[in-house]
């Protein structure tokens, strides 16, 4: 299949053509090993209190300090790799899924239920993903759990929509019509024809839109209303940093830098990705 | 052109439908009874039943949601218990202004800075400069808001002391005033929105810039600033305005952090201390406004088309 | 002395060559065609008057009577030049036209840019240059928008806006290639007469060697960014020598169609250019020098001047 081909002759070459693709892969990568392995990166258990060492600036034995409960901000940060990652990619997950269902069926059926399915892709639009997600939080209260199905929930409008777009290009070419022709039952059409041709962009998608999801469950947190203390959160550590920015700005920033060079590093692979392999972008730059 | 309006706008109307209806119906899901939490634990069950029909929670789910959407219509949002006083006046009169508020400001920031970035870019393409917004574009846009506001707040606040790093002063009382507590919150808000614009305004326009009618103007004379900002400009609009409304969502919702990060009464606050309060009306009230907002907005867009671009008021 | 004298120019693009030491002049009100293949730089020369070639390295000279070479002016003094003295009428006049804005915007900021009227004077001047172009009506056509007009009408209110302050060259950049054939010519009689009628000198990028015949004073034929015949066109065309000219004059003959067909064969590409004449690839009547040594431009009789070791 020339998709596959084309997949292959990028990743040959990707690295050395896009430099900044490659450290930000590096980067990401990083993260991931340290969210795997922080039991044994960490220095210290990241929920351990030390009332001795409270509010200590960066030094020696704590490198980013610790913070009003002189929990280590290091290991902190570390384990909350392990969070950040997890929600992303198991919200990701729901949104694609789901994604998936409402885009082919609204990219499937003609017609009325077309139409309603579109207004209702609409409907979720209309709202940004945070808010729905605050909305959802609303709903199902505060924890790692809920915030994975509010944000995953809220992404479903995104997914649906460019999921839909693809069906509809593959819809017009000839050799579905030519099936269609054919009496061929119309799961089969699905599972042969459609899905392998949906399933590759979406996947594209997936892997641009996990800093997405980190970003908005890390903003819940932010506010306060999605992952609870102690659990050592990002968004959390930078909103529990945020009242003592004015004599520890570490507390907030150490999570803060962890967070932003994440997302920076999720957003140059996702856009090297997005660029070699979506084949709207492609022969464009 | 006017039927296509009148289509618009009926998508629209269905749209807000669907909106009002899931924030209703989606809110009666939550859990606990808000008859139960409104009497506290010891009531009889005629107390119940009397407040259950003063509220109306006794009517099937369709009478209650006209009543709901009836009442909404009207301004009847209902009682917040946290902040003492009907949801109508807490959230459209005074958080909606507070977050509209800042997100004009940004908007205008955005513009203001995003545009003519944008346009040097493409002028001096493939120069450091160039690069150099390049850098900051990718960097800008997947930076997180409420961290830059906290650094803001220390850089400018703490360290420099150069602005108020708190509370709001509306602009309508108080201009300068207001303006002077808006600069931080609308910076922090509008450097996504900046390197968004920029990243958009250098690819169009090096698009726009290759076309012949932009050759031609030149051959007749105009100037340089003038064949880039009257010919050129005037034709990214269209992407420009698309982008800006479809990105409206994303604005909402960093006014949501950045009230927050800089203690802003905005409908962010409101919608976060709702959560935490659990009070379902206000947090409906947030979600439709903010909904009601981003799909007039988007009707705007859509109708402004013919006037960005005169090709398009004479299609079937 | 010569309105304008092009002497050497070479513009490269990359590491392609496009124009190779092209010569020309124009007399005041001549007419000189361009002809030759697409990809011959013919628009390139009409261009590099303009000084619109962008990221191109030129070198050589451009010279205009009374303001020097245009190669070595400022930016500035280039901006006052352009629509005042020199104008240019492009290809595709709907893709020339900017679509933003109605074509009486277009026009009369051009009227009044370049002739430093008022307001109500140029919108006067822009009807009259409107009428004087042919076009019916011209209230009601200024305040249209360019895709609200036909071909020829957006070509007709381009070269109003080219002729709107008189200018003394013209650079008629295939003004009809996007046109329908029954429109072509009157298009090129319109700016032929409009030129001629304010004593302006033209340079006409054709390829099409029968109008050219019919409609110019001089014919400069180039080939693969080289000029390989010019002179008189009654000069050129009843006694070329070289064999390209040949060539290109036996295709339209043959079938006299509008277009110009190509003669047998292609361009080498910049690659694989030839290092003696570059027409060695395709010509009949090439030797072993041909393939070694590039031939100078030879002079015929008179102004008529032709590249080829073995000329016809």
């Amino acid at each position: 299949m020339t998709l596959v081909d084309n997949a292959r002759r990028g990743r040959r070459s990707i690295f050395a053509r896009r430099p900044f693709f490659t450290l930000a892969l590096v980067v990401a990568v990083g993260y991931v090993l340290a969210a795997i392995f922080a039991p044994f990166v960490a220095p210290y258990d990241p929920v351990a209190q030390d009332f001795n060492a409270m509010m200590q600036p960066p030094s020696g034995a704590h490198p980013m300090g610790t913070d009003s409960y002189g929990q280590d901000i290091l290991s902190r940060v570390i384990f909350g790799a392990r969070y950040a990652l997890i929600i992303g990619f198991f919200a990701v997950a729901i949104g694609a899924i789901g994604g998936l269902i409402v885009g082919l069926a609204a990219g499937l059926s003609g017609g009325w239920a077309e139409w309603a399915l579109l207004r209702l892709i609409d409907s979720i639009l209309a709202l940004p993903s945070l808010i729905l997600a605050v909305a959802f939080i609303a709903i199902l209260g505060q924890g790692v759990d809920k915030v994975v199905i509010a944000v995953g929930l809220s992404m479903i409008g995104p997914f649906a929509r460019t999921v839909r777009a693809d069906v509809l290009q593959v819809r017009v070419q000839l050799f579905v019509e030519a099936a269609g022709l054919m009496a061929i039952p119309r799961a089969v059409i699905i599972w042969r024809h459609i899905l392998p041709n949906v399933i590759y962009p979406l996947a594209v998608q997936v892997t641009i839109r996990i800093s997405e999801a980190i970003l908005v469950s890390s903003s819940l947190s932010f506010l306060g209303i999605g992952v609870t203390p102690p659990t050592p959160d990002w968004g959390l550590m930078i909103a529990e940093g945020r009242a003592f920015v004015s004599f520890a700005a570490w507390m907030s920033a150490m999570p803060g830098f962890a967070l932003a060079l994440l997302l920076i590093a999720l957003s140059i692979v996702g856009d090297g990705i997005r660029e070699e392999f979506d084949p709207k972008l492609r022969g464009k730059s | 052109m006017l039927r296509q309006a009148f289509g618009k706008i009926g998508q629209t109307l269905v749209v807000l439908f669907i909106v009002s209806f899931a924030s209703f119906g989606l809110l009666k899901l939550a859990p606990g009874d808000p008859i139960q939490i409104m009497l506290g634990s010891e009531y009889s069950p005629q107390a119940y039943a009397a407040l259950s029909a003063e509220l109306g929670l006794d009517q099937p789910f369709w009478t209650q949601y006209a009543d709901w959407a009836l009442n909404f219509v009207r301004g009847d949002w209902g009682t917040s218990y946290v902040a003492r006083t009907d949801i109508f006046t807490y959230g459209f009169l005074e958080a909606l202004p507070v977050t509209l508020t800042l997100a004009s400001f940004s908007l205008a920031f955005a513009i203001l800075i995003g545009v003519p970035l944008g346009v040097l870019s493409a002028v001096r393409k493939d120069t450091i400069f160039d690069a150099g917004a390049a850098v900051f574009a990718l960097t800008g846009t997947a930076f997180p808001s409420f961290l830059l506001g906290i650094l803001l707040i220390w850089f400018f606040g703490v360290k420099l002391g150069l602005f108020p790093v708190m509370g709001y002063v509306s602009p309508w009382q108080d201009f300068w005033g207001g303006i002077y507590h808006m600069i931080l919150p609308a910076l922090t808000l509008s450097t996504y929105f900046i390197a968004m614009i920029t990243r958009l305004t250098r690819a169009t326009l090096v698009e726009v810039l290759a076309q012949p009618y932009i050759a031609a103007a030149r051959a007749r004379g105009e100037p340089g600033w003038r064949v880039i900002w009257v010919h050129g400009v005037r034709n990214i609009a269209l992407p420009l305005v698309t982008i800006l409304g479809l990105q409206l969502g994303t604005l909402l919702q960093g006014t949501v952090l950045t009230e927050t990060v800089f203690n802003l009464p905005g409908i962010g606050q409101m919608l976060t201390s709702a959560v935490l309060g659990r009070e379902y009306g206000v947090v409906q009230a947030g979600v439709m406004m903010t909904a009601t907002l981003f799909i007039v907005v988007n009707l705007l867009v859509d109708l402004s088309y013919p006037i960005l671009d005169p090709r398009l008021r004479d299609r079937k | 002395m010569n309105l304008l004298s092009i002497d050497a120019l070479t513009v490269d693009r990359g590491t392609a060559r496009i124009l190779d030491r092209v010569s020309l002049d124009v007399a005041r009100g001549e007419t000189v065609a361009l002809v030759g293949e697409s990809g011959a730089g013919k628009s390139t020369i009409a261009t590099a008057i303009m000084r619109l070639l962008g990221d191109a390295r030129i070198s050589g000279s451009i010279a205009l009577a009374d303001a020097g070479d245009l190669l070595a002016l400022r930016e500035p003094d280039m901006v006052r030049l352009r629509g005042r003295r020199l104008s240019m009428i492009f290809q595709d006049a709907g893709a020339a036209l900017n679509p933003a804005y109605t074509v009486g915007a277009q026009l009369v900021s051009a009227v009044r840019r370049n002739l430093g009227l008022g307001k109500r004077d140029a919108h006067a001047r822009a009807v009259e240059l409107m009428t004087q172009v042919g076009i019916n009506d011209p209230e009601a056509r200024l305040s249209a928008y360019p895709h609200q007009l036909s071909g020829g009408m957006q070509q007709r209110v381009m070269v109003a806006i080219a002729l709107a302050a008189d200018p003394d060259l013209l650079l008629a950049d295939e003004p009809t290639s996007a046109l329908d054939v029954t429109i072509q010519a009157q298009i090129v009689r319109l700016i032929l007469a409009q030129t001629r009628a304010r004593g302006a000198a033209c340079i006409f990028v054709l390829h099409d060697l029968a109008l050219a015949s019919q409609a110019c004073d001089s014919v400069v034929v180039l080939y693969a960014g080289q000029v390989v015949e010019s002179g008189p066109v009654r000069d050129v065309l009843d006694n070329a020598r070289h064999p390209y000219t040949r060539q290109l004059k036996s295709c339209v003959l043959e079938i006299g169609r509008d277009d110009l067909v190509a003669p047998e064969g292609t361009v080498p590409s910049h690659e694989d250019m030839p290092a003696g004449c570059r027409f060695a690839t395709r010509c009949p009547r090439a030797q072993d020098r041909c393939w070694a040594d590039a031939p100078p431009l030879e002079t015929a009789r008179g102004s008529h001047r032709f590249a080829c070791w073995n000329p016809e």
